[in-house]
């Protein structure tokens, strides 16, 4: 574990082969990773494109820009795309292809073919979806029957894109879960595995476990649109309740399979910036684990007001809250960690606390929509809206950004304008709760979700939110703007500039094609900052 | 955990020693077969529903299949997997040629199976009865039809293995695709095995 000058040392994944097609075809997990990153966010720039359009429309009553039908094209492309092509493959795509093998000493994935085949599904279903969103889907994300049995054909192929994709993230899960058990470098034991890979691992068992149940759900609407096989036709005695049951048995865990890696990376970022080992290793390891099994006996509470028996609301409520358990651990456990450190306020330290501040305000929101009697009220309101973006973006999205701020410089080895991203941030911060905070109030307030128009009395909270989703929108071209430039033409960085003690940073930044020179011996656990540093 | 390169049998990474990747190949087929069992296991909720909703339909339409056909596809599939459990072995003992013979036959096997299935289909065509008919030919035909797909699949990878084989590729050291897909080729069975009774048994036979 040695930063040795090697012949290497100048040599690394990003220079050793040249040209498109080296990049394509190539198996190295580092490029893979950073593939899938500059696809994502393609399409998260279009995807915000068309939220921005949305706002737009909202911004006074009556028709503003567009009419109503197009409206609701408009937000269903938002979701898809936000949903199904940039969030769910989202963090373990991205940083943890990069960072899995480098984390636990290993010199690639288990299945490196298998990953670039995973990749290449990927832009294969993502081909797809772009064909399904020019035939007029405006089902919304969710593709709820008997509705989405109407325009068959943009249903069917939006329908096979998500299956695609749905493949592409099993593959993905079964890898890593396979690279975890089988690829660690010697020392490193399960207790450990930085708390990144064992989120990882947990969102893996859902990908492997929940992926599945939306794959055959969605082949069962495309026959039902192809065959007329009339399982979620109510006109053939078919159950549209049974569509969104399945629906949501797999569409609630994908929550956490977004959400859980983001608390990963928070808890790599918190000791690293506190100079402090993480507070309660082991209850962050049984958290995210509890989090990934509880989250399979939610999926009910999208139910509530579809219609079901008291009893299994009841249930469903209870089994909701019982999610607010273990995320409330990791919480406090970030916040111990941080008691009497010594903390550096660096940018994806700022990120990692706006996470803790967004997430808390996405869980406490949650738990309003979990009991009965004010989930009737919210339901399908825009505070729903705002929770779920609280969740998704404050959540995810600012994780994933935490986490490409942290470990840019061992991907580039070089170093974004710290001052400019700090500043990018706060543009961020503010033109997030901007936006969403009025929506909670909207939401109090009545507005329904997915409604093209709405009565002058609300439009004033509608015209704040819109000119937040602005700045909102500012705030990523600008935090993007740098972090592409600096990926480029940024100075170079010392290999560990943040100091962390966890193995990818022991190897050279960029690191090498086979990442580690020898396979490292892990002989301490990552996390001991402090008095031994 | 060096590897070394220069002992690596056909087909390895270039990064693991060839116990590990054996090892790490069985654990992943497992984890595939768990997501291929979660995939079933919807179909099989989605059609229990629909029985306790539509009991008397589903019965009377269930004696319209013909059990003695399904059951001939029973038999078929499950030589099929002996066939096959004799092709792993045989590629354990590096057995090449004997190898080839029994994926030959386990290949035949599935071709017989899916004439077999294909008769049924036209049958029912014949008598109008489609996927569109009712709920209860909705299922089956999806259930089957799903299962036919893997067993393609499957015959596909068979196929696959019969090339190894012919290129002498499989040694005492070096069997590790025979073996996952042979517990991939035993899933496809044991599903069938599942949805004979429940399609053409349960409420079928008078
Ligand atoms: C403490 C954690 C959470 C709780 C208690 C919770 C609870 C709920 C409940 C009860 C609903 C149903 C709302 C209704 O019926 O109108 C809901 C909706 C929703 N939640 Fe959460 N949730 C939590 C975390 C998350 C996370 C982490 C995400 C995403 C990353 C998320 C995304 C969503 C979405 C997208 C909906 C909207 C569903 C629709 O289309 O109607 N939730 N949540
Ligand atoms: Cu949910």
């Amino acid at each position: 574990m040695s930063e040795a000058e090697t012949a290497n040392d100048k040599l690394n994944y990003l220079n050793c082969e040249k040209g498109f097609l080296s990049w394509l075809m190539s198996i190295d997990h580092k490029r893979i990773g950073l593939m899938y990153m500059a696809s994502m966010f393609l399409f998260f720039v279009v995807g915000g494109i068309f939220a921005l359009a949305v706002r737009t429309e909202l911004f006074s009553h009556g028709e503003t820009i567009v009419n109503a039908q197009a409206y609701n094209i408009l937000f269903t492309l938002h979701g898809v795309i936000m949903i199904f092509l940039f969030i769910v493959p989202g963090i373990p795509a991205t940083l943890g292809n990069f960072l899995l093998p480098l984390m636990i000493g290993a010199k690639d994935v288990v299945f490196p073919k298998l990953n670039r085949f995973s990749y290449w599904l990927y832009l294969l279903g993502a081909m797809v979806a772009f064909f399904a969103l020019f035939m007029k889907l405006d089902t919304g994300w969710t593709f709820y029957a008997p509705y989405s049995l109407e325009n068959s054909r943009a249903v069917i192929t939006a329908t096979s894109a998500a299956f695609i994709l749905g493949f592409s993230s099993i593959l993905t899960g079964l890898n890593f879960l396979v690279t975890i058990h089988k690829m660690r470098a010697p020392g490193m034991q399960w207790g450990r595995l930085p708390l990144f890979v064992w989120t990882l691992y947990a969102t893996a068992i859902l990908q492997v476990a929940a992926t599945p149940i939306i794959g055959i759900t969605l082949l069962l609407l495309i026959l039902e649109n192809a065959l007329n096989i009339g399982v979620f036709d109510p006109s053939k005695g078919g159950d549209p309740l049974l569509f969104e049951h399945l629906f949501w048995f797999y569409s609630h865990p994908v929550v956490y399979i977004i959400i859980l890696p983001a608390m990963g990376i928070v808890s790599e970022i918190v000791p690293v910036f506190s100079r402090k080992p993480i507070f309660g290793y082991k209850a962050l390891v049984y958290a995210s684990v509890g989090i990934a099994g509880i989250s399979l006996l939610v999926w009910g509470h999208h139910l509530f007001v579809a219609g079901m028996s008291n009893f299994a609301r009841y249930l469903f409520s209870f089994l909701t809250f019982l999610v607010a358990i273990p995320t409330a651990v990791k919480v406090f456990n970030w916040v111990a960690t941080m008691y009497k450190g010594s903390i550096s306020w660096d940018s994806p330290m700022l990120y990692a606390m706006s996470f803790v501040f967004l997430f808390l305000i996405a869980g406490t929101t949650g738990i309003h929509l979990a009991t009965l009697a004010t989930n009737a009220h919210y339901h399908d309101t825009y505070f729903v809206v705002a929770h779920f973006h609280y969740t998704l973006q404050g959540g995810a999205v600012v994780g994933l950004l935490a986490g490409m701020h942290f470990w840019f410089p061992k991907m580039f080895g070089r170093m974004f304008n710290e001052s400019f991203a700090k500043f990018s941030w706060l543009v961020l911060f503010i033109g997030f709760n901007g936006t969403f905070l009025p929506q909670f109030v909207l939401g109090m307030q009545g507005m329904p979700r997915r409604y093209f128009d709405y009565p002058p009395e609300f439009e004033g909270l509608h015209r704040i939110s819109t000119i937040f989703s602005f700045v909102n929108g500012l705030g990523y071209a600008m935090v993007l703007g740098n972090l592409l430039y600096a990926a480029f033409k940024g100075k170079f960085a010392t290999s560990n500039p943040y100091l962390s003690k966890s193995l990818e940073w022991q190897t050279d930044s960029p690191p090498i094609k086979d990442n580690f020179a020898e396979i490292p011996r892990v002989t301490d656990w990552t996390y001991s900052y402090g008095a031994t540093q | 955990m060096s590897s070394s390169e220069a002992s690596l049998a056909p087909g390895e990474y270039h990064h693991i020693e060839p116990e590990q990747a054996y090892h790490a190949a069985k654990f992943g087929m497992w984890i595939f077969l768990i997501t291929e069992i979660h995939l079933f296991a919807v179909l099989f909720c989605v059609f229990a529903v629909y029985r306790f909703k539509y009991l008397a339909e589903f019965e009377r339409h269930a004696q319209t299949l013909d059990w003695k056909l399904g059951g001939l596809n029973t038999i078929v599939l499950l030589t099929s997997s002996y066939f096959m459990v004799r092709a792993v072995d045989s590629a354990q003992r590096g057995l090449n040629g004997n190898c080839k013979t029994w994926l030959n036959f386990t290949f035949l096997c599935g071709l017989i199976f899916l004439a077999i299935k294909a008769f049924e289909y036209d049958t029912k065509f014949s008598h109008y009865l489609g996927p569109s008919t009712n709920i209860f030919y909705g299922l089956y035909f999806t259930m089957t039809g799903l299962h036919g797909v893997h067993v393609i699949a499957g015959m596909a990878v068979i196929w696959w293995l019969r090339s190894l084989a012919a290129n002498n590729r499989f040694s005492t050291t070096y069997y590790t695709p025979v073996e996952v897909s042979g517990l991939y080729w035993h899933l496809v069975d044991i599903i069938w095995i599942y949805l004979f009774p429940l399609l053409y048994l349960i409420g079928g036979i008078k």
